[in-house]
């Protein structure tokens, strides 16, 4: 997804004069066509996360639009203050971006895992964050987050293509609705790729209903997700991301305070480390329970 | 208005709020009001000013009621239920405060971000920021001191009202002075010193040097004193938190006038 990013952004950068791009000292083998793009407007801000969002924050406040751009905790954790104080309370238009949202840096260790991110992030006054679960909505979800113009961030992860029969929306992705559904399925970011290769072959894959959740915080719940759970009455939450703070609270919110009968809620989210080992994405996923296998087999229990 | 009269009736000001609202930081905004006088009294068009050390809210208040940015009636709901003047600055509410602050260490990167897209577009403006001597503390300082070297930024000027006070001890004695010019000069910053009480020497040394175009970005160390004009609340620690009853408010009002030649109207 980072090449995509970065494509993507060179034509941003074509597009809005005011725009500034600032990086923690990341982006080797990634950002070079940006820099050749913007020129003086790309600024390496140096190792030093939280200077570069006050510094965001000043250059936003004279009509400048700013990225800062680290690895997903880096830029998350050690300056959020100057995310709360000096951008989100002020209306600023700061994007922070993300790279390697979740597990997404694997073997690299906790240090670099982002899982209480959006908890984190979600919810600060004014702020919107995009996690895009596929290069054809992280387009979506850049080209919107220029449009809000507000505190804003981007979480990205894996790069691959959006599968067949869905449609982008004002909160991710959704296929046609299906009235058979027996089963509604909210995936936030790319972990919905696992979502679907669990049910490429699954037997009860046409009862299933998937929705791929790329923005929160989620105010109220989207009217065809709330439609697919009166008909299904069964909700699975999967989230690279833990319970608190993410998709699952706020969906366990929102069905409440709508009244919505629900027969089964279950969440599958980032586990942390279960016994204090590390590994791959896929492994810190298999041992959250977040692969393919496992979502396969937890669908399969509904039927 | 002279100056010194101008001083002396802003701090009767400071202490008039102080008083209304039985609170404290008196003697942080006594310390620092002479540099903001300096500094917003004589800002051009375009300039920026960011209060860093928030607390010292009520310095920036009656300077900006002073020159109009803050209505005359709003200054009587300070401290209160509902008021657009908090202790510390709040945000969005008076053009002529572009930040709120009150957490320490936020100043300096907000006003370096401003300096960074002032040389970006390419206009003259200054970018000033007024921070405490205890708020060189905070590693964000170190952080957008060594960015603001690295890129040139001449167009940025830091006030450090440096009292030699800081929340709960002597700057010296709690990390030593990493307000000290050794430091920031070492760093690559264009610094002078001056007394912070004296608007002629703060107004003629942040003339000299704005007017070097050395790439350097620029320092004022603004030696001063905790609770300036107030004499038994000069250069002690208590009056970072102190409110006053009603007589040491009377006194204090009379020192001020005593210290700055006004009158009682």
């Amino acid at each position: 997804m980072r090449k995509h990013f970065s494509e993507h952004i060179e034509r941003k950068a074509k597009e809005h004069s005011d725009f500034v791009f600032v990086t923690g000292d990341l982006g080797y083998n990634a950002l070079e066509g940006v820099i050749g793009v913007m020129g003086d407007r790309f600024i390496n801000g140096g190792v030093a996360e939280q200077n570069i969002v006050g510094m965001a924050a000043g250059m936003a406040s004279t009509g400048m639009q700013v990225i800062c751009y680290s690895i997903a905790p880096f830029i998350v954790y050690r300056c959020l203050e100057q995310v709360r104080n000096d951008v989100c309370f002020h209306k600023q238009p700061v994007y922070m971006v993300g790279n390697g949202g979740g597990y997404g840096y694997g073997i690299m260790g906790s240090s670099h895992h982002a899982i209480e991110d959006i908890a984190v992030l979600s919810p600060l006054p004014n702020m919107m964050c995009y996690i895009p679960a596929f290069i054809d909505d992280m387009h979506h979800c850049i080209d919107a987050m220029f449009a809000r113009r507000g505190p804003a961030y981007l979480r990205l992860g894996l790069g691959k293509n959006m599968p067949d029969g869905y449609g982008l929306t004002d909160f991710g992705l959704a296929a046609k609705a299906n009235p058979e559904a027996r089963l509604t399925v909210l995936a936030l970011g790319p972990v919905a790729n696992n979502v679907f290769a669990a049910l490429k072959e699954h037997p009860h894959r046409d009862k299933v209903e998937v929705f791929v959740i790329n923005r929160m915080p989620m105010p109220v719940l989207p009217h065809e997700v709330s439609a697919s759970i009166g008909r299904s009455g069964n909700i699975l939450v999967i989230e690279e991301h833990v319970a608190i703070g993410g998709l699952a609270s706020a969906v366990s919110l929102l069905t409440h305070e709508n009244n919505l009968l629900v027969n089964r809620f279950q969440s599958l989210r980032a586990a942390g480390y279960p016994d204090g080992t590390y590994g791959s994405q896929a492994y810190h996923q298999q041992q959250s329970g977040l692969d393919e296998q496992n979502i396969a087999a937890v669908i399969h229990h509904y039927f | 208005m002279s100056f010194e009269v101008l001083q002396g009736k802003l701090r009767t000001r400071i202490l008039e709020l102080h008083h209304m609202a039985n609170s404290g930081h008196i003697g942080c905004s006594l310390s620092c009001i002479d540099i903001m006088i300096s500094i917003l009294c004589a800002k051009n068009e375009g300039d920026t000013f960011i209060l860093s050390k928030g607390h010292a809210a009520t310095a920036l208040y009656t300077i900006l009621s002073e020159l109009g940015e803050i209505p005359m009636e709003v200054m009587d709901t300070f401290y209160k239920n509902a008021t657009t003047l908090p202790a510390h600055p709040a945000p969005l509410k008076y053009k002529a405060i572009p930040f709120a602050t009150g957490s320490l260490g936020h100043g300096l990167p907000l006003a370096t971000g401003i300096a960074k897209a002032n040389k970006l577009k390419k206009n003259n403006h200054t970018s000033f920021v007024l921070m405490s001597d205890g708020e060189t503390n905070e590693g964000t300082t170190w952080e957008a001191a060594h960015f603001a070297v690295a890129n040139k930024l001449d167009n940025l000027l830091i006030v450090v009202d440096k009292n030699g006070l800081q929340g709960f001890g002597n700057t010296l004695e709690v990390l030593g002075d990493t307000a000290a010019a050794a430091v920031w000069t070492a760093i690559g910053f264009d610094v002078e010193t001056c007394d912070g009480h004296h608007l002629k020497s703060l107004m003629e040394t942040k003339a000299e040097l704005l007017s070097r175009k050395n790439g350097k970005p620029k320092l004022i160390i603004a030696n001063t004193i905790k609770g300036k004009g107030v004499d038994f609340m000069e250069g002690r620690l208590e009056w970072h938190y102190l409110p006053m009853g009603e007589n040491l408010y009377q006194k204090a009002v009379e020192a001020v006038r005593s210290a700055y030649s006004i009158d009682s109207n």
